[in-house]
């Protein structure tokens, strides 16, 4: 369970995030808003990459402003543009850059990159050049990445704005089947149809937070 | 990593340790500018040729590794040779010649890998200008990941500005690269501290 | 050093490469062709400041050295440092150092006349300092002459001491990274970025 008590954050004179108070504990949980609405600062919240100027962000009950590193060890976070977040030259590198970080032996590091790769399809690929994958396949491997370390909430931020049909589809389906809770923001509606709970961002507030049958419903007028 | 020059061979020169070789190279380039001989200098470069032949590198596989060097080493020995003489001429272009013969025989020989670690390990005094040495080989894989990368974007950024009509203006150019840049940056910094990257841990 | 300070190092070592693959322009007027390299150098430099900057060229080293083929031309390997103009690429090292240093005194007053100076001491000066005598040396040349033969390559290097200054300018606008000494500078807090 991660909880937000009246969080505020102010990037120089402006109110980017005002009086959240949360308590997420959804298995699908959906983010939407415009665009500066706040979104992005809110997903940065979650796992202490930002510390909010006031209030406080408890992940199990561990402080954001405290306990960073273990707070990263619970929860993942996968960006818009997978180019962004490949860290190593190749497929394997990548994968195991986490895992070298959380200093596990060599032996279960190379299980847990083997079954990674296998569960994605991504098996061919292991000593391949992470720029000579494709866009859908570097997403996978960005999404890769961060399962690989078995975090317990994925974070996304707009996983899917880059990928094609095809692609988005692929990911919308890996999103569905992840057994960990994900915290997903998108500009994607078709993505969160089948989600637990949408909150609808508007000038750094929750203006709408229900399912997604009402919110998604709620935050199309509100846009139109 | 299979970049760079390296050729691979089962061969007593590929198999001294990088730095040692890196070492002898020093010692040797030391000396030929001490004692730059003609006798010397044809005994060191037998010596050189010799060690190709016993790394078995063929003159087909090195020679493109020398066409840059030769359009030094002509124009320099005719420079030589008008103003003093074929013999000073003779002398200035061998050693230069022996030099970059032995420094490329290094290259060819050792993995850059394995080059990359003796080179740490000759850098660790500079960890206190703030660089640890445990942080370098995440610095050289990131930079091996985004040379490719920044390529392209140079090259999508100089077709963007040639459809605008900017591409003769490098200002245009420029700027936008080193937004893209900086904003990736940004970005790649927080993906790293997603993934418990510990900047300050000595390890 | 933050991980952010990490990635804008390797990033700018990255970018020195990716200069190198740019193919010489040639100028009116000027009688060599200019590589975009030493503009790597002058970038560095001054976006990033000393520490940072020198350590990004650092790094671009350590790949030449292994055997990269980096420089520009597809050079690379420890050739490189014997040959003629190894002084020169040696002098990357220096040269963004001064220029980094110099920008962050000059930070808060910053300007298009400013930055060109400092990179043309950073970028010519300090550079040629390095490898005029390093060409004597070890081309077997007097140091007049090494000196006078490397004067060609000055009018295109005051064309990328410009360009450098320009962009770094117009990037300390847009997206400020140096921090001037706190002695040299009270309490101008930095533009905040988008
Ligand atoms: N590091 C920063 N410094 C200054 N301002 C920032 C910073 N990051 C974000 N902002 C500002 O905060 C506001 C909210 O940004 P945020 O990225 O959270 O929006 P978003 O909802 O994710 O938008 P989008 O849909 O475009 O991704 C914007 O006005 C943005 O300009
Ligand atoms: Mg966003």
């Amino acid at each position: 369970m991660i909880r937000l008590h009246a969080v505020s954050h102010h990037f120089g004179e402006r109110p980017v995030l005002e009086g959240l108070d949360l308590t997420l504990s959804e298995r699908r949980i959906a983010v939407v808003g415009g665009n500066g609405s706040g979104k992005s600062t809110f997903a940065r919240l979650l796992n202490g990459l930002l510390v909010p100027e006031r209030g406080q962000v408890l992940v199990e009950g561990l402080d954001t402003r405290k306990d960073a590193r273990a707070i990263r060890r619970k929860v993942g976070f996968v960006f818009q543009n997978p180019d962004h977040q490949i860290v190593l030259p190749t497929v394997e590198e990548d994968l195991a850059f986490g895992l070298k970080n959380l200093k596990l032996p060599p032996a279960d590091i190379s299980t847990r990159v083997t079954a990674v790769l296998r569960r994605y399809g991504l098996e061919d690929f292991r000593h391949h050049p992470a720029h000579l994958l494709s866009g859908g396949q570097k997403q996978l491997l960005a999404l890769s990445s961060v399962l690989v370390m078995e975090p317990r909430y994925i974070v996304f931020d707009e996983p899917t704005t880059l990928l094609d049909l095809r692609n988005k589809r692929r990911l919308a389906q890996a999103i569905h089947e992840l057994p960990q809770t994900a915290i997903v923001v998108s500009h994607d509606l078709e993505l969160l149809r089948d989600f637990d709970r949408v909150l609808v961002f508007d000038a750094g507030r929750v203006v709408v937070d229900d399912v997604p049958s009402v919110a998604l419903d709620a935050y199309v007028r509100m846009m139109a | 990593m299979s970049l760079g020059l390296y050729l691979h061979r089962v061969s007593p020169v590929h198999a001294v340790p990088a730095g040692a070789k890196m070492l002898a190279l020093l010692a040797a380039g030391t000396g030929l500018l001490l004692f730059p001989s003609l006798p010397v200098l044809s005994g060191a470069l037998v010596a050189t040729l010799g060690l190709y032949a016993l790394a078995r590198l063929r003159p087909r596989e090195v020679a493109p590794v020398f066409r840059l060097s030769a359009f030094v080493l002509v124009p320099l020995f005719a420079l030589h040779a008008l103003v003093s003489g074929w013999e000073p001429a003779l002398v200035a272009v061998l050693r230069l010649a022996v030099l970059m013969l032995l420094a490329t025989l290094v290259s060819l020989t050792t993995r850059a890998s394995d080059m990359l670690d003796a080179l740490e390990r000759a850098l660790r005094p500079l960890a206190r200008f703030g660089l640890n040495p445990a942080r370098l080989g995440l610095l050289l894989s990131l930079t091996l990941r985004f040379i490719p990368l920044l390529a392209t974007w140079l090259r999508e950024i100089q077709e963007a500005q040639r459809v605008r009509g900017l591409d003769r203006n490098p200002v245009a150019v420029l700027v936008p690269l080193l937004v893209k840049t900086l904003r990736t940056a940004d970005t790649l910094a927080d993906a790293i501290d997603a993934r418990c990257f510990d900047p300050e841990e000595p390890s | 050093m933050k991980t952010r300070d990490l990635v804008h190092v390797a990033l700018f070592a990255a970018l020195m490469a990716a200069l190198g693959l740019l193919p010489p322009l040639a100028l009116p007027f000027i009688p060599v062709p200019i590589t975009a390299q030493t503009l790597g150098v002058m970038l560095a430099g001054s976006i990033l400041g000393a520490r940072k900057g020198f350590l990004s060229l650092l790094l671009f080293h350590l790949l030449v050295a292994a055997g990269l083929p980096l420089l520009a031309g597809g050079n690379g390997g420890l050739g490189v440092y014997v040959g003629p103009t190894g002084g020169f690429f040696v002098g990357f090292l220096p040269a963004a150092f001064l220029i980094g240093w110099l920008t962050e005194r000059a930070w808060s007053r910053l300007s298009v006349p400013l930055a060109f100076a400092i990179n043309v001491l950073g970028g010519i000066c300090v550079l040629y300092a390095v490898g005029i005598p390093w060409l004597a040396v070890v081309a077997k040349l007097p140091l007049a002459k090494a000196a006078w033969g490397s004067l060609v390559f000055v009018p295109g290097d005051c064309v990328k001491a410009a360009l450098a200054a320009s962009a770094a300018v117009t990037l300390k606008r847009a997206w400020p990274l140096i921090q001037p000494p706190r002695s040299a500078s009270p309490a101008v807090p930095p533009p905040s970025s988008t």
